[in-house]
């Protein structure tokens, strides 16, 4: 037996995508039997179960692993097939093309590095090849080929053949997508497949085989800045370890982290891992790895961690482009849970720009639901501040995917930053937070002091409908229970810290909402429970309450609307009270509240949920 | 290597996600080549430590030196080992002579259903490959089953970029496949890289075979082989022609498509 050594140094995962009935099985069929790839097994198999059905064996039959796909001819959903070539390990990844296609050939290319686009020679170029490619190109899938397949039926003629490559090109050109070769095959007859066609002398360029080798492994995201979102902290022994994977940029011992959105900072104590030795000290793009800090801090899932000089966006809104799979339409206002990396939000969907024909790339526009199999370019609104960034820059953070019930519905790509009003005091937020000094006493030591954590409880509502009455009422009965809780009334402010503001501007909001904010922050720093309602605002609540969340963040807000009749709450409202109040019973639906927030501690032996820190 | 090292990231990612989104967790472990490589990898994504429980499915059939290192390995590393079993058909007199795929569904399938719905588990890790068997390479990272813990191949969730299924109706439950992108001689070179224990019987012990898949033993049989180390497995498998569950009863015919259509791993 010859011992030759024969290394696999790296995976390169291909998608193949094309119309059902475009040849996709037969090409990969192809591929395994022109390259002695087969094991044994599968090829005798396939055959037997032809011969029992009383079929002619056809090479697609291979990668059909189902019964019904055979009776039907067509592949059921997206396989993967294993390929070693020249040292490399390829995951070929089938994508089908029947009417159930989008949502498999997305799932698909999703994970693919490199693709190959099959069109039908005889067909030419149909809807479904030009959606094909808009969506790689959507996707991400910058690397890919076209291959013209069943040149045997055309005669394999040089003209249909270059008719095709001019159109695509054209309609490829309209989004900036540069196929690295157009291919003559058939797949059938093995034509410029694993071994170069004798019948298409015209053709001089590589066959399927040559391309799939000059695909290049993904250029390594590692010399980007850093983009490391928060997957999970662990605490299962005395390590306190974050964990996530890398999606650009490198980190290592020492460096200087920021989490966004809450501001957040600490330096990387160590790198954790189990059964390496010696123990890494940094962590690259591509990475699964977990770190430990140098301080206590509380950071959560969702957090991206990046270095200062180069911070990723953080809004409550941006503009994207979406693909839609769900079942039901996508409706502007309707509220679907929003993932981007690892971070999961409840969002709206604000503005319906248009919808995208990919047929032609026309703009159709008015429309107020995007239906399955659509592409739509529309604007996002969240619930909570998100930090990401535009896909043109970070693949993994610039994109997103929408839940709609219990499935994955649709998925796309940041393309713009929309600016909210809250942009101003978020950047002051920013700026307050890296300049803070910090004592020797954590957050963490005075919660465990005084038995819960800070928060602000905010009432909002209009005039006489008994906030202040409410507010006096919690304080008592928190700090009868041992809780250091404090009314924060705004009159106090008035005439001291805001003496210098002219009678104008003390009938503003901006300003006012900005200073009462600013001294919310501090007093939640001291670990207290602040009791607060929106009474020096007077109608302007909405407004002022904004302001607050952002400026107190990430310090839970727990937001109480009072109105005397029915009416809509301000948006995130946690507890609506309408009409006369039962204010003992209003009490106790904030307490409760405060404990499933994490505030405060809950019934001896539930699990506590920590999610912020300030 | 660092095509290995890529393989365990993109697997580690996969098992925290798990854990951050299923309170009721757990993971199959048969004690073979590949969910013995999984366990280690939920070792590596948790630093040591495995937080949930290992379900093992015992059709009392199995080769008893696998019953020995299971309970060696759930000693040593300190597992929480769940043994199931489908102690009705058992009592019944269920063996493979009454069927392969007829015993295969009484034990392993509705061994496992039981398992599941006793324990109530809504997400389930399980070691499946994509290159093992056609039915397999179609199978998404995180897979719906229904109430009734079947498989709807036809219309699966979409699968997006680094997201996956997490949330599911009630009832239903959610198979996790973090060693779906594996091939079996990754799982081989990862086990020399590791060094991580294995059970011997897949190495030649003098008398010219090994098993290259392991399952019960009136259905598995050993291949012709005089691997002796993983070394030799490895470049074994490098010229090998022969599938690798060959050796394996139930994968005759269409039997894996209709076992595994009605919840069998």
């Amino acid at each position: 037996m010859t011992m030759t050594k024969i290394k696999t140094p790296e995976n390169l995962n291909i998608v193949i995508v094309g119309h059902v009935d475009h040849g996709k099985s037969t090409l990969l069929g192809r591929l395994y039997a022109d390259t002695d790839s087969l094991p044994d097994g599968k090829l005798d198999k396939v055959r037997a179960i032809c011969k029992q059905q009383g079929k002619e064996f056809e090479y697609a039959f291979l990668f059909d692993a189902f019964l019904e796909e055979q009776e039907q001819g067509i592949t059921i959903d997206t396989a993967r097939t294993f390929f070693m070539w020249k040292g490399r390990q390829y995951i070929i990844i089938d994508a089908p093309g029947h009417k159930e296609f989008l949502k498999n050939m997305i799932s698909g290319a999703a994970r693919a590095e490199a693709a190959l686009l099959l069109i039908d020679a005889l067909e030419g170029v149909k809807e479904q090849s030009k959606k094909h490619g808009y969506l790689l190109s959507l996707l991400g899938v910058r690397q890919f080929a076209v291959v013209v397949n069943k040149m045997d039926l055309v005669g394999y003629r040089q003209d249909v053949f270059d008719g095709i490559e001019k159109e695509y090109r054209e309609f490829l050109g309209q989004f900036k997508a540069v196929p690295s070769q157009f291919i003559p095959v058939s797949a059938k007859l093995g034509d410029n497949i694993a071994n170069r066609s004798t019948t298409m002398s015209w053709y001089s360029g590589p066959t399927v085989l040559d391309t799939l080798g000059a695909f290049s492994k993904e250029a390594a995201r590692s010399e980007q800045p850093l983009r490391f979102s928060v997957q999970d902290v662990y605490k299962f022994d005395a390590r306190r370890i974050i964990t996530g994977r890398i999606a650009a940029g490198r980190v290592k011992v020492g460096d200087h982290l920021v989490f966004s959105p809450s501001n957040k900072r600490a330096n990387i104590r160590t790198v954790e891992a189990f059964n390496i030795e010696p123990p890494p000290t940094e962590g690259q793009a591509g990475q699964s790895i977990g770190v430990t800090l140098d301080e206590q801090i509380f950071v959560e899932r969702g957090e991206i961690a990046s270095h200062q000089e180069h911070l990723p966006s953080v809004s409550t809104a941006f503009r994207a482009n979406l693909f839609w799979l769900g079942k039901r339409p996508l409706e502007k206002g309707r509220k679907y849970l929003l993932r981007v990396a690892t971070k999961e939000v409840d969002c709206e969907v604000a503005v319906i720009h248009r919808i995208i024909d990919t047929m032609d790339l026309a703009q159709q526009q008015g429309s107020s639901t995007v239906n399955k199999n659509q592409v739509a370019e529309l604007t996002l609104r969240t619930k909570t501040p998100v930090a990401f960034d535009l896909s043109a820059s970070f693949e993994t953070t610039g994109r997103f995917v929408l839940v709609d019930e219990y499935d994955i519905a649709g998925g796309g790509i940041i393309t713009e930053l929309v600016h909210d009003d809250q942009e101003f005091l978020r950047d002051e937020a920013r700026r307050r937070d890296f300049a803070w000094v910090k004592g020797e006493v954590t957050v963490e030591d005075r919660a465990q002091q005084y038995g819960h954590r800070a928060a602000v409880v905010l009432i909002t509502g209009g005039r006489h409908t008994g906030k202040s009455f409410l507010a006096r009422k919690l304080e008592g009965r928190l700090v009868a229970d041992g809780r250091h809780a404090y009314l924060l009334d705004g009159e106090n402010l008035r005439r001291g810290l805001d003496a210098d503001l002219s009678e104008e501007e003390r009938g503003q909001t901006t300003e006012m909402a900005r200073r009462y904010g600013e001294v919310a922050r501090l007093l939640t720093d001291t670990g207290l429970i602040v009791l607060s309602t929106t009474n020096p605002f007077g109608l302007a609540y909405e407004e002022a309450s904004q302001a607050i969340r952002t400026l107190v963040h990430p310090a839970p807000v727990i937001a109480v609307h009072m109105s005397k009749t029915e009416e809509e709450p301000p948006p995130n409202t946690d507890v609506t009270l309408s009409g006369p109040t039962d204010f003992d019973a209003a009490t106790a639906r904030i307490l409760d509240e405060l404990k499933r927030r994490g505030v405060l501690a809950q019934a001896i032996g539930a699990k506590p949920i920590f999610q912020y820190s300030i | 290597m660092q095509h290995l090292r890529q393989l365990e990231d993109q697997s580690v990612y996969i098992l925290r996600e798990a854990y951050k989104h299923f309170d009721n967790l757990a993971m199959l472990w048969s004690m073979g080549k590949d969910s013995t490589v999984l366990l280690w990898l939920a070792r590596k994504a948790f630093f040591g430590h495995v937080p949930f429980p290992l379900l093992h499915v015992d059709t009392s059939y199995k080769i008893p030196a696998m019953i020995e290192y299971r309970d060696r390995l759930a000693r040593e590393w300190r597992l929480n080992l769940v043994v199931g079993q489908n102690k009705q058909a058992l009592a019944a007199g269920m063996n493979h002579t009454m069927g392969r795929v007829e015993c295969c569904t009484a034990l392993k399938t509705n061994g496992l259903k039981q398992l599941l719905e006793n324990k109530g588990y809504t997400g389930v890790i399980l070691g499946v490959r994509a290159d093992e068997e056609g039915t397999r390479a179609k199978e998404r990272y995180f897979s719906p089953r229904d109430k009734h813990g079947d498989w709807d191949f036809r219309d699966q969730p979409p699968e997006l970029w680094d997201q996956y299924k997490t949330t599911f109706p009630p009832g239903t439950h959610i198979r996790i496949h973090p060693l779906l992108d594996w091939t079996e001689i990754n799982i081989w070179e990862y086990i020399k890289l590791e060094n991580i224990p294995f059970i011997d019987l897949y190495l030649d012990k003098g008398e010219g075979t090994r098993y290259r898949s392991l399952g019960c033993a009136p259905c598995t049989t050993p291949i012709k082989s005089t691997a002796k180390t993983v070394d030799d497995i490895i470049e074994e498998l490098r010229h090998t022609t022969t599938a690798e569950r060959s050796g394996r009863a139930q994968d005759e015919g269409r039997g894996m498509e209709l076992l595994r259509k009605d919840g069998y791993m």
